[in-house]
């Protein structure tokens, strides 16, 4: 299985999905080895053995270097941009390419690579050298299905299957139209693109993001099946929420970017403003929309009953769930959406956009268009104002998410594996 | 021994309530949303009422009155044709005029008042009758609740309010062993007829009719005579109990149930023993078997035939609740513009909407909810009883009151 985050260190769902997943894979029967970009040693590995694709030199098990270059043409390091060029040009300019890549590959043999694992300024340099390394991992690791999660590690598993012939599996946790809207990056896109096309079977974490992958990747429907997320509370600790402020407190929690929608909760705020004074708001996390609202809430003069808190991790996220009596998340396009099943878990009446994955399993969470921002405040308003409602939402909303368990969704996951293997 | 089948059709559509944001509590107390209410009786007259109205009254004439009927037709419907539809109440009078059809009476606003407050579900019982005998020139002898809704303390009250019979669910676990197809009495005033519901030869015509999955599809008037005459042998009534949207509506012209309706009189009066009957007619032809214990309140919802349907959770209990808390200060207002919104707001519809029984069941719930969850029902009618209550307020102390 090929990831890039693991936790403890993560900086989104993606790497908690990711072990919720191989540990109900464990539950399952399922032995997984983990390949991360770079590894702390702190991971959990009770459920799945790492592999820290730092610690693995490109040796001579990829000794043939042409040989391994006609499998996995594809692969570029570093920038790969051409300009637009007639195809005599092209064929001379991807020949010549062809002969740097040889040398690049040369010179890099056996030296470890040390990859960030974050997302920096060099990730498609790093992508492409993990996927190196995955060759190697590959053809030294023996195993029965290629699975890889997300854009940045489907590189990876595009050489791990021409190296070896097993049958690769991508997972999407989000797509490039989730993140960017329409203005894409088309790198990422071709990428995404490449993962799928190549794949065996594509894993959706919901019916949202499987007609993205369907209509704006033009993957063949039989091949795409969804899997929901799950959610692991068996380490969860009920936290006391004694806050200093007499008012009511409504939240919004995560990256404040376009694809968040952080500015309809701003609107909506106002709105509920003007008619419930006795309420106040936190928008909390960071981004790149984070100086734009601040300077919307001060226009709309909401200043004092509004907060920001900047970006919260481990223990303060949790005391910003206790501290909420609603949660609300406005997303524009969310792939699947774990943070209102731990603000549900947390005894927070949640309010979700219909654009979001998570809305497709949740009964006991009140569902609005993100951009119908009328309906949200009555919502968050009807959250507030009616006791009887927040109790019942709470009540239902915490059996229904103690009910999302990784092992349904391993058994599912695995279930495609036996497919593929049996193939 | 003498037979009887009993036709009784359902007649009734909610006030629909209008998207009520809580920005509108305190200034804008008009609640229905009378594009969607206009909308859907037009539609249900011309799919439904109409065509069907019609048929019955070809039956009629063709059998030379062989052929009879009941209808309960809700007060809150009755104000909506008058606005929209009025060529259907003229069908109805001209159904009136024929001698085969009676109409029952009902609760006014299809209210569940009959589970907490007597003296409002009397009030608006008489209501409807008076309303039935303007319409139609006979007041009502038979009674219909709201829902079928039925418990022996409901029952004392209708015969209290004299009534001879009274119709609702042949539910399974209040019947036990007993059948359906007999005349029982309430179990604490005798003088109450109660005639129960066949479901199971009900709900193949309004609900299994149109199921291409049912072994039995496609229903036949025939098929369905030869259900009747042989099952029921030993018995004496089978009541027809339904929707009369069931016609046009609810199945569709095109699954060819008008033609079933069309054939089925000539059918059972041809092949069987039956005659038809209305349900003061039934009551006067068959003596009463047994009286029958309801202690706790039945319907004809769902599987579980009790009132859970529309005061099963907690926001629904909420909702019901605060709305009749109100109801002793209103009543000393005498307001009749506050009245009349009470009532509205009463019909068991918007409570049906924010059940949450369908998350695991009840296809039929979804179908008839104007609403897609039950928090949304939920919210819109808070606010719109937020606002109810504060102009409730507002008129108990003028001094408060806000331009």
């Amino acid at each position: 299985m090929f990831g890039w985050e693991f936790p403890p260190y993560i900086s989104g769902g993606l790497g908690t999905a990711c072990y919720g997943l191989t540990k109900g894979l464990a539950n399952q029967g399922v032995d997984v080895l983990f390949v991360m970009p770079s590894a702390s040693g702190k991971e959990d590995q009770s459920a799945v053995s790492i592999i820290n694709a730092s610690d693995v030199a490109v040796t001579e098990s990829i000794k043939n270097i042409d040989n391994f270059l006609e499998k996995v043409q594809f692969l570029r390091i570093g920038t790969n941009m051409i300009p637009y060029v007639d195809p005599v040009r092209f064929s001379t300019l991807v020949g010549s390419r062809r002969e740097n890549q040889a040398e690049d590959y040369k010179i890099k043999l056996g030296e470890k690579y040390q990859f960030s694992g974050k997302y920096g300024e060099n990730l498609m340099e790093e992508v492409a050298r993990y996927a190196l390394v995955a060759g190697e991992i590959a053809l030294k690791y023996d195993f029965d299905v290629i699975h890889a999660h997300d854009w940045l590690t489907y590189m990876a598993g595009v050489v791990a299957k021409k190296l070896t012939g097993k049958p690769l599996v991508v997972h999407i946790h989000a797509t490039e139209f989730d993140r960017s809207g329409q203005n894409i990056n088309t790198q990422v896109y071709d990428l995404e693109k490449l993962g799928m096309k190549e794949a065996d079977m594509v894993i959706s974490v919901s019916n949202l993001t499987r007609s993205i992958v369907i209509g704006k990747y033009g993957i063949s429907p039989e091949k795409v099946v969804t899997v929901h997320n799950a959610v692991d509370f068996e380490n969860y600790r009920e936290m006391d929420g004694e806050r200093g402020v007499s008012e009511k407190i409504v939240t919004f929690l995560g990256r404040i970017t376009f694809q968040k929608g952080p500015e309809y909760f701003i609107e909506a705020a106002a709105k509920v403003l003007r008619q419930y004074p006795d309420v106040r708001f936190v928008m909390a996390g960071n981004g790149d929309l984070l100086n734009r609202s601040i300077r919307r809430v001060a226009k709309l003069g909401i200043a004092t009953k509004f907060h920001f808190t900047g970006f919260l991790k481990g223990a303060d996220v949790h005391r910003m769930f206790a501290y909420s009596d609603v949660y609300v998340m406005p997303s524009v396009s969310e792939p699947f959406g774990i943070s209102p099943l731990e603000a549900m878990r947390a005894n927070v009446p949640a309010i979700i956009s219909k654009q979001s994955g998570v809305a497709e399993v949740l009964n006991h969470a009140i569902k609005v268009d993100f951009w119908d921002i009328d309906a949200m405040a009555d919502a968050i308003h009807g959250l507030l104002a009616y006791p009887a409602l927040s109790n019942f939402a709470v009540k239902n909303g915490l059996d229904e998410v103690n009910s999302l368990k990784w092992d349904n969704a391993a058994a599912m996951v695995k279930d495609v594996y036996v497919r593929l293997i049996r193939k | 021994m003498e037979k009887s089948i009993c036709l009784y059709f359902q007649v009734h559509q909610p006030d629909r309530l209008r998207q009520y944001r809580f920005f509108d509590i305190g200034k804008e107390s008009y609640y229905y949303d009378d594009f969607a209410n206009r909308t859907i009786l037009r539609r249900v007259s011309d799919l439904c009422y109409l065509p069907a109205n019609q048929l019955m009254l070809d039956l009629i004439r063709e059998s030379k009155g062989a052929f009879k009927i009941a209808f309960s037709i809700s007060g809150s419907l009755i104000d909506q044709l008058e606005k929209y539809a009025p060529e259907v109440i003229d069908s109805f009078r001209e159904l009136a005029a024929t001698g085969c059809v009676e109409f029952l009476a009902e609760t006014y606003y299809h209210t569940l008042a009959s589970l907490v407050s007597p003296d409002e579900f009397k009030a608006q019982v008489t209501m409807h009758s008076k309303r039935i005998e303007a319409l139609f020139g006979k007041r009502p002898v038979v009674f219909r609740n709201t829902e079928m809704i039925y418990s022996d303390e409901i029952g004392a009250m209708v015969a209290g309010m004299k009534f001879n019979a009274m119709l609702t669910e042949g539910a399974r676990h209040i019947l036990g062993w007993k059948s359906s197809n007999y005349v029982y009495t309430n179990a604490i005033n005798p003088r109450l007829k109660l005639l129960l519901r066949n479901f199971n030869l009900s709900d193949d015509i309004a609900f299994r009719f149109s199921d291409r999955g049912w072994s039995n599809w496609p229903l036949t008037s025939d098929k369905y005579v030869t259900w009747i005459s042989n099952a029921l042998a030993k018995d004496e009534v089978v009541n027809l109990f339904m929707d009369y949207e069931t016609f046009g509506e609810h199945q569709h012209a095109s699954t060819g149930i008008f033609q079933f309706m069309r054939y089925l009189p000539s059918a059972v009066l041809s092949q069987t023993n039956f005659k038809f009957c209305t349900p003061s007619e039934v009551c006067k032809r068959h003596q009463p078997i047994a009286p029958l214990n309801v202690p706790f309140p039945i319907s004809w919802a769902d599987e579980e035939r009790d009132t859970t349907a529309w005061l099963g959770n907690e926001l629904q209990n909420e909702a019901f609740n605060k709305l009749y808390a109100v109801e002793k200060r209103l009543n000393k207002l005498k307001n009749p513009e506050l009245t009349a919104n009470f009532r509205k707001l009463q019909e068991s519809d918007h409570f049906y909407y924010m059940c949450t029984k369908f998350f695991s069941d009840g296809v039929v719930h979804g179908y008839f909810n104007p609403y897609e969850t039950p928090y949304e029902a939920f919210i819109n009618y808070m606010n719109i009883l937020s606002d109810f209550l504060l102009r409730i307020d507002r008129v108990n102390s003028p001094r408060n009151k806000q331009d």
